[in-house]
């Protein structure tokens, strides 16, 4: 690692689900760091584990879930802390914006009044300074007349408005990190660009680490510094933005570069990649994306390939770079 | 760090005005529900007329004479007739107020309060522990309430106390049901997650947000058992196991009189009819209260 403080560090981390009959591996073996103030895009399709991984850093899972590996926020380990320290942990250094801004927010409570709980949880204030910090934070978010946007119920906004209070509201305690699980996949394409901005603007004004969850590679690119690929709960490749974007090398990230509907434009079909994930209570025993790949040979029905560092900055999981 | 706390100090001094506050927004709204202030109105009249009863009631409840049975409504002195008898049926209706309203509306706020403790324990906890509550509260549920009010009654002797205590544990599994089920949603949902993950304890979790979402449902459907209470009440005083004769109270009164319906069918449904009056009064006040309480509406 270079001289950058590390604020994020997973390491081997592997989450198992036991719902029903067989127990779900939902992420395997992911690694990943995120230094101080930097945004670090994880990329997939549904159920690729980015988000599971994502809550495993607030340790989010039901109970009976197995979670292995070891994970690291600004130097606490959040595998050994007790349900009191995680509460701490919680909002107080990292915080969290979700996919659904209308279904995050408590209905029955007005915007303002949850934000003012969340700074009262965290710092010993009066509700009259609490109230004062939500306000210049909806002045942050840039939500227009904020003083009265504070007393509205969340039924009362749009989305877009709401997202930008799910914002303000993680941004209340000053983390040092954010998690935005896919923020902008429920909000239409204008205010999502909007929101994407508003993020990428307050992430370098208060130097955040971000992780940021998204299936859209676009968004990842215009967001992030770092891409993370994941695939049925691996890592298959990791970069910066622009080896990512400009030189793909993953059979799966070449596919969903392939993928995307701006470019099929003047052409007559999208083309996607064939077939399906695995299923994660079977998955096959090399490589997860061999059965849908068109490079496959059989050493990666065999064997599941290592992330190994390619390039200056990147890993790969892929036997064609081995 | 320290820097950006100092910047989200806002500049210049602004005062946030002091919101109304949610009761007075509940206040505001129910005024304008015309029907809900009716049957406001009517309950806080059988109320004030069940407190008053001695001074309103023209005569004693329990005493009756043989030659004054089964007088038709209308009648000079006995506005409202007189039971099988001879009593004073006006008289007897207004102290039947306050049994009734007693057996009536008592269990229901218990059992309110302790069904609820059970459901939001078991619907949020989840897993075994909601296994063992809920099957056993099935256990009272499996039961019809009035064949298990009679049952307790029995088993815990007559008089008003027991009464009281029998419909209240006939009523604990019903709401225990209802606010498992509302529990069990919420839980699931997404701000229940937001608010862990901005660092709340679980108790904070319940009494702010499982509470306040899960209170309201619980609440209408409670409403709607105070009617059911006064009816299984009246059961349990036909059958001697709640209220004894010659104590006046409206189910009481309607099952010594169905004796007299051929007779005189008028007088024989008047308890019926107060009955009727005041559980439907409760059901559209408790309507409205729950439309004034929606933040949405």
């Amino acid at each position: 690692m270079s001289k950058e403080q590390t604020v994020i560090d997973i390491r081997d981390l592997s989450v198992t689900f036991h719902r029903g009959r067989k127990p779900v591996k939902a992420v395997n073996g992911v690694s990943l760091s995120v230094k101080a103030g930097e945004v670090v895009a994880l990329l997939g399709e549904s159920g690729s584990g980015k988000s599971v991984t994502m809550r495993s850093l607030l340790r989010l899972h039901p109970k009976g879930t197995d979670i292995a590996g070891s994970m690291t926020v600004s130097g606490r380990d959040v595998m050994a802390l007790s349900t009191r320290e995680l509460g701490q942990l919680r909002g107080a250094t990292v915080s969290m914006v979700f996919q659904e801004p209308r279904l995050a927010l408590d209905p029955v409570y007005t915007i303002g009044q949850q934000i003012e709980e969340t700074i009262m949880r965290h710092e010993k204030v009066s509700r009259q300074a609490a109230s004062d910090r939500a306000l210049a934070l909806f002045q942050k978010v840039r939500i227009p007349s904020p003083e009265r946007r504070l007393k509205n119920y969340p039924h009362e906004m749009s989305g877009g408005m709401l997202q930008r209070s799910m914002i303000a509201m993680a941004l209340a305690c000053n983390p040092k990190v954010l998690l935005a699980d896919e923020p902008t996949t429920a909000l239409d394409a204008t205010v999502q660009i909007q929101i994407l901005l508003l993020i990428r603007e307050l992430q370098k004004e208060y130097g955040l680490s971000v992780i940021f969850v998204t299936h859209d590679i676009g968004v990842a690119a215009e967001v992030a510094d770092r891409i993370a690929v994941m695939y049925a709960g691996r890592i298959v490749e990791e970069g910066r933005v622009g080896d990512i974007i400009r030189d793909p090398k993953h059979p799966y990230t070449k596919g969903l570069l392939g993928a995307r509907v701006e470019l099929a434009h003047g052409r007559d079909r999208l083309v996607t990649i064939p077939g399906s994930p695995p299923d994660l209570a079977a998955m096959p025993p090399g490589c997860a994306f061999a059965p849908r790949c068109g490079q496959a040979s059989d050493i990666c029905l065999r064997d599941v390939p290592l992330l190994k560092p390619i390039g200056e900055t990147g890993n790969i999981a892929c036997i064609q770079y081995a | 760090m320290a820097a950006i706390t100092a910047e989200i100090v806002p500049a210049a001094p602004i005062s946030v005005p002091k919101s109304p506050g949610f009761w007075s927004g509940v206040l505001h709204r129910l005024c304008r529900d015309p029907v809900a202030l009716a049957a406001l109105a009517v309950l806080v009249v059988i109320v004030a007329v069940a407190i008053l009863a001695p001074y309103i009631a023209p005569y004693d409840p329990t005493k009756g004479s043989v030659i004054r049975r089964l007088k038709p409504i209308g009648t000079e002195g006995y506005v409202l007739g007189t039971d099988e008898l001879g009593r004073d049926m006006l008289s007897r209706l207004i102290y039947g107020a306050r049994l009734s309203l007693i057996m009536g509306v008592v269990p229901v706020p218990i059992a309110f309060v302790i069904g609820s403790i059970i459901g939001i324990i078991a619907g949020y906890t989840g897993g075994i522990t909601n296994t063992l509550i809920m099957r056993t509260v099935d256990v009272f549920y499996a039961f019809p309430s009035v064949l298990l009010a009679v049952a307790l009654s029995g088993a815990l002797g007559s008089g008003l106390t027991n009464a009281l205590v029998s419909l209240t544990v006939v009523f604990i599994p019903q709401i225990a049901r209802v606010a498992e089920s509302v529990t069990t949603q919420i839980r699931n949902l997404d701000y229940v997650d937001a608010a862990r993950a901005s660092g709340a304890p679980a108790m904070t979790i319940i009494r702010v947000h499982v509470l306040g979402n899960v209170l309201g449902p619980i609440f209408v459907f409670a409403t709607s058992l105070i009617s059911v209470s006064m009816i299984l009440a009246s059961g349990l005083s036909f059958l001697g196991l709640g209220v004894r004769p010659p104590d006046a109270e409206w189910g009481l009164m309607l099952n010594t009189l169905r004796t007299a319906i051929y007779n005189n069918p008028a007088v024989a449904a008047l308890p019926g009819v107060m009955i009727f009056i005041t559980s439907i009064c409760f059901n559209l006040f408790s309507d409205g209260l729950r439309q004034a309480m929606d933040v949405k509406s």
